[in-house]
Order: C-alpha cells, then structure tokens, then sequence
C-alpha cells in the first residue's frame, strides 16, 4: 500500500511535525511520499526529501496553498488519492482545517488524531478529551488519518527521496483570503519544545504574563503556553492555548503555574514527561498529575525559582 | 438571511467520562449532559446577528434520540426561532452527521450555517469541513469574530501561530472557536416561551441517508493514569529534583 503524508511547514521551512507523521505512516506501509503544498516549496521540499524512509516528494505551488485555504489544499490531495491507499495529515489547526474535506470528498471516515498505528486498518485515538482510548478498525478503501504528531517520535534525517512537481489547483472561487497576523517568536515552538513554561488564570493580566512566565520560559529555553482562561482573559495570544481543543504538548518538562488544572487542560499535557505545578492551593486537581508540587503563591515561588535555576547555573 | 444551527447533546463539560468495564465504550447512564458547549457558542452567535438584524429566522437542528429535544429547547430559549429533531438512537460518525445535515439543508435551505468547531465527546473537528465540501459551499472553521455583510461573510479565524481573515461568499459553513463570543443563559421568562415554540420531529430513516458507520470499534480503554507524584518544600528543592529527573 502508499501512503502519502502531507507536509507541516510554515511556508519557510519544514516543521518537525512531518518527521512524526512519517513516523506513524512507516507504521503502516514502507511507500511513503511527503506532499509539500506551500508557496514556495524549495527548502521546505529539500528538507522533506531528507527524511529517512521517504520514497518521494511531492511539491505543489501557488499562493492559496500558501496561505492554507482548505478547498486548494483539499482539492490537492483529492486529485492525488489515485495513487494511495491512505493519507497522514498533522493535527494541527492547519490539518484539521482541510483533512476532513478529503475524507468527505473520498467518501470514506476520517480517523481523528491518531495517536497510534496498531495495524494497517485500525488506529487508536483519545477521545472524552483524553478521558477514554477508542481503538478503531477501518472498512474504507481509502484511509484519511490526522495524526497526533506528539505522539510519534521523529523519523530520523538521512534519505535522499527524489522531488516532483505536481500541478496546484485553481484559486478557490467562493473564499478569499483577507490577510493574517502570525506571531514570529524567538521561542521554541510549543508543540516541539522540550520545556514548556504555561501560565494561568492567576497572572490576572498581560503585563504579569509577561513579566512572571515569559522571562521563567526564556531561561529554561522553553515555549509559552497557556490555559484556556489566561487566552480569554487576553493574558497571553490564543495560539498558546494548552488542551483539548488547543494545542497538545508532551515535553520532556511541563510547568503549570497558576493553573488548576481542569479535564480539558489536562488533555493537552499529560502526558509530558515531567510535570511541575506551582498553584496556592493544594488541592488544585493539577497536583493530581504533577510529578513535583509547590503549594506556594507564584509571586514568590517564581522568583525563587528563577534564583535556584540561576544557582544551578541556568 | 436565514442561519442554520447544528446542535449536539453531549456529556457536560465538568463530567469525566469513565469507560465501561467491558471496553464497548464510556458509560453515560446518569450522567449529566448538556448542549456541546461549541454549539453553545454558535447559536450564540447566530442569535447575535438576529438581534442585530442581520439574520431573520435562526433555525436549530440536532440529530440524536428523543433527549435531544431538551438541547433544542435549551437553543430555543437562547433567541432561536424553531428547532428540528432528527430523531436517532444511533451513534453517528462524523460523515453521516454531515450528510444527514446536506440533506436537512436541501430542505432548508440557509444563507449560513453557525456550528461548533468540535463536540467534546468525540473530539473530530470534522463536520463542518466535511459539509463544506459535500455541499460545496465555503468554508471558515475555528471563528473568533464573524461579520455578515454584502452577501459575505468575514471570518477571523485561529490558525496555528496566529489569526487569519477569510472573506467566503454566502451560503457558507462557519465553525466556531472558543473566542468567539460568550453564551448568555437562558432568562426564565425565555425558557418558558420555548416551550411555545416548534420543534419538529423527523425520523432518521425518512431521509434516506446512507448513515453506515464506516469504522468499527474495537475497544475502548482507559488511558494510562498519572499518579500524583511529590510535594517539594521550596523550589531549590524543586531544581534539585528535576537535576535528578534529567529534565534540566
Ligand atoms: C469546550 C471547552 C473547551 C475548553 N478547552 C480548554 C483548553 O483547551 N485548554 C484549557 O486550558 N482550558 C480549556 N477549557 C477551560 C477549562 O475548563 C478551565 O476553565 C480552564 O482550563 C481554567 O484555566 P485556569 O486553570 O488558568 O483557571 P482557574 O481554573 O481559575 O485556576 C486558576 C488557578 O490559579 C491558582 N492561583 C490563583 N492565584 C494564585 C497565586 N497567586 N499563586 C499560585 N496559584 C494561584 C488557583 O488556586 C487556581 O487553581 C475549556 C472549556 C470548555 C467548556
């Protein structure tokens, strides 16, 4: 069977998310094409071309790929589906936005944020905001996956696949993209980064945000994340938004600070490696899958902290 | 304009679902369900832009068994209009969700469909896209602010590293984000002029939909549990213990 994975990128370079997909896609087939739709293909591609595994790259250009209008990206993948049994797309914001539209397109299931390849045709994936594993077999002839990619381990680097073009399709006629605002941050990204520093409710504004958690993660080398209740509150940037339906993170080192800990932020970080709380309250449900607690108010903990770490020689 | 609003009655966001010994699937009987607080958001939404005067008639669907009926009572009072049932015991995947929904909207026919980007049971993210492309209607998904005009939409959406503006052409299907806006509960006085509002009954199987579910499920489990691990006393011992971890 083929199996094509479509490419994580930010239109400059390949994300590491690809090498976990290829991860899970090797699981299932050893003919695995990366597809890289982008407005411009050429480093993003040469990276692809790289992973370990991969038989090919395929590259489609245009601007509305670029700018990750689900119809083009979908339209896309549907055309090149003749020649696949399945496709592994990131779950990322981006992923989610067009897989669902091939499945329908394809008449087949989507099978949602897998987070493990058991055979060929059956997956597991969370469901109940992680509260419950559903192991599903498919009965489709083509299958459509997004994919977990904290879920896999990288692929490693060491291939030479060989590129071809393929056509992009026409600019969707309905749809028309105004313009974005994406956020460049010298920041490790934080579905990759190997410690991740979230803030929550209790910062009470911005500036705090700023000026308790952003400094803590800039020393630890760490992404910023955050709970739901810091994003609504405009303490922090909606995409560092840490849960079920936001990002989800498994590094090596996750540091809750001010946050209680609810169903739907634990679903985005459990299963980190190592947990840290810092919360006032003892009985806040994140000491429940913290490795190491500090009943203490942030206000000092931090601070302190930020002194041991310096001690440590951070 | 007319705006269509799918809603789904699921497990209340503060229950934790628990799985059946027999791994068939998570035990619901007696637990507290609720209106999938992403479609909450939506009808939110949609009965914003009738109260403004942009929508004219906001019509809630839900597909599920007789209960559902309290999930469009709950819309109902939130500011829709009129509500439909269609009624099923089945458990629905995701394509026959949105295939039942092209077909209540061929019946309907909406300038706009407001729904949730996601239901908290089975956490697809899937319908709304796939409803887009069966009807071949636009797409704007994860919305966090929405304006109607001209015949247009203008979505902002949130896109991994930041915010993105589409403008789709109406009809169109636009899923909602948590951003978006925050639901008003119900006033008394609304809960009861729901009561008095219509609300009709479909069965399933009069739509002539194909709703074979495509995946069958093996089992379900629970997920490995976390045990709580230690309390440290200051964060110098708190260093000292991820040291010995290896994380730092
Ligand atoms: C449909 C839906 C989806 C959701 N998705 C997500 C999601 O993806 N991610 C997510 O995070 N949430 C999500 N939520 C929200 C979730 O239910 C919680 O409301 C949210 O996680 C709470 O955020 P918080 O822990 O920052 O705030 P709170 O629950 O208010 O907790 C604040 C914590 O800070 C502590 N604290 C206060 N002051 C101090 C101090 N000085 N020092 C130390 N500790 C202090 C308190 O003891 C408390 O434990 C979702 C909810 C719904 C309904």
């Amino acid at each position: 069977m083929a199996v094509l994975v479509v490419a994580d990128h930010d239109n400059a370079s390949l994300k590491d998310n690809t090498h976990k997909v290829v991860t899970a896609a090797l699981a299932m087939s050893g003919d695995v094409d990366v597809l890289v739709a982008s407005a411009k293909v050429g480093e993003i591609a040469a990276a692809a071309a790289k992973i370990a595994g991969v038989r090919k790259v395929l590259t489609a250009e245009s601007a509305e790929l670029g700018q990750g209008l689900a119809e083009a990206v979908g339209d896309l993948i549907v055309g090149l589906m003749g020649g696949y049994d399945a496709v592994l797309i990131p779950a990322t914001a981006q992923g989610k936005n067009f897989s669902p539209r091939v499945a329908a397109k394809l008449d087949v299931a989507q099978i949602s944020e897998v987070i493990e390849v058991v055979s060929a045709d059956t997956f597991v994936r969370p469901i109940y905001a992680g509260n419950a594993l559903e192991t599903v077999q498919s009965a489709d002839a083509k299958k459509v996956l997004t994919v977990r990619p904290t879920a896999f381990k990288a692929a490693a680097d060491g291939g030479s696949a060989a590129t071809e073009s393929v056509p992009a399709p026409g600019a969707p006629a309905k749809v028309h993209f105004v313009d974005q605002k994406i956020v460049k941050s010298a920041r490790p990204d934080l579905g990759a980064a190997k410690i991740v520093v979230s803030g929550g409710r209790a910062m009470g504004s911005a500036e705090e945000f700023q000026k308790v958690i952003e400094p803590l993660a800039d020393k630890l080398g760490a992404a910023v994340g955050a709970s739901r209740a810091a994003v609504d509150a405009g303490y922090a940037p909606n995409d560092y938004q840490v849960g079920q339906t936001g990002k989800v993170v498994a590094p090596e080192l996750y540091i809750a600070i001010g946050i209680s800990g609810a169903i739907q932020h634990l679903a985005g970080m459990k299963d980190s490696k190592v947990i840290v709380a810092i919360n006032k309250d003892g009985d806040a449900p994140i000491f429940q899958v913290a490795d190491f607690g500090l009943v203490s108010d942030y206000k000092t903990a931090v601070p302190e902290l930020m002194a041991a770490l310096e001690a440590a020689g951070k | 304009m007319k705006v269509l609003v799918p809603v789904k009655r699921v497990i209340d966001y503060n229950v934790k679902a628990r799985v059946k010994s027999d791994q068939t699937g998570v035990d619901l009987a007696n637990v507290k369900m609720s209106m999938n607080p992403f479609c909450e958001i939506a009808v939110e939404e949609a009965v914003r832009l009738k109260e403004k005067g942009v929508a004219t008639e906001v019509v809630a669907v839900s597909i599920g068994p007789q209960q559902a009926q309290e999930t469009l009572r709950t819309a109902l009072a939130m500011g829709a209009d009129r509500a439909i049932l269609v009624q099923s015991d089945q458990d629905l995947e995701p394509l026959a969700v949105a295939k039942v929904l092209q077909a209540i909207i061929g019946e309907e026919s909406p300038d706009l469909v407001l729904m949730g980007k996601q239901a908290i049971d089975g956490d697809n993210n899937a319908v709304g896209q796939m409803l887009s492309a069966l009807l071949d209607w636009p797409q704007a998904t994860f919305a966090s602010e929405v304006v109607v005009e001209g015949g247009k939409a203008k979505v902002t959406r949130e896109v991994d590293g930041g915010l993105q503006t589409l403008e789709v052409n109406l009809p169109a299907i636009v899923t909602a984000d948590l951003r978006l806006n925050e639901p008003r509960y119900a006033s008394l006085p609304n809960i009861m002029k729901a009561k008095k509002k219509e609300l009709a009954v479909k069965e399933l199987g009069s739509l002539g939909v194909d709703t074979k579910p495509r995946l069958k499920v093996v089992k379900v489990t629970e997920p490995a549990k976390r045990s709580a691990g230690i309390k440290v006393e200051t964060a110098g011992d708190l260093v000292t213990n991820l040291k010995t971890a290896g994380v730092l």
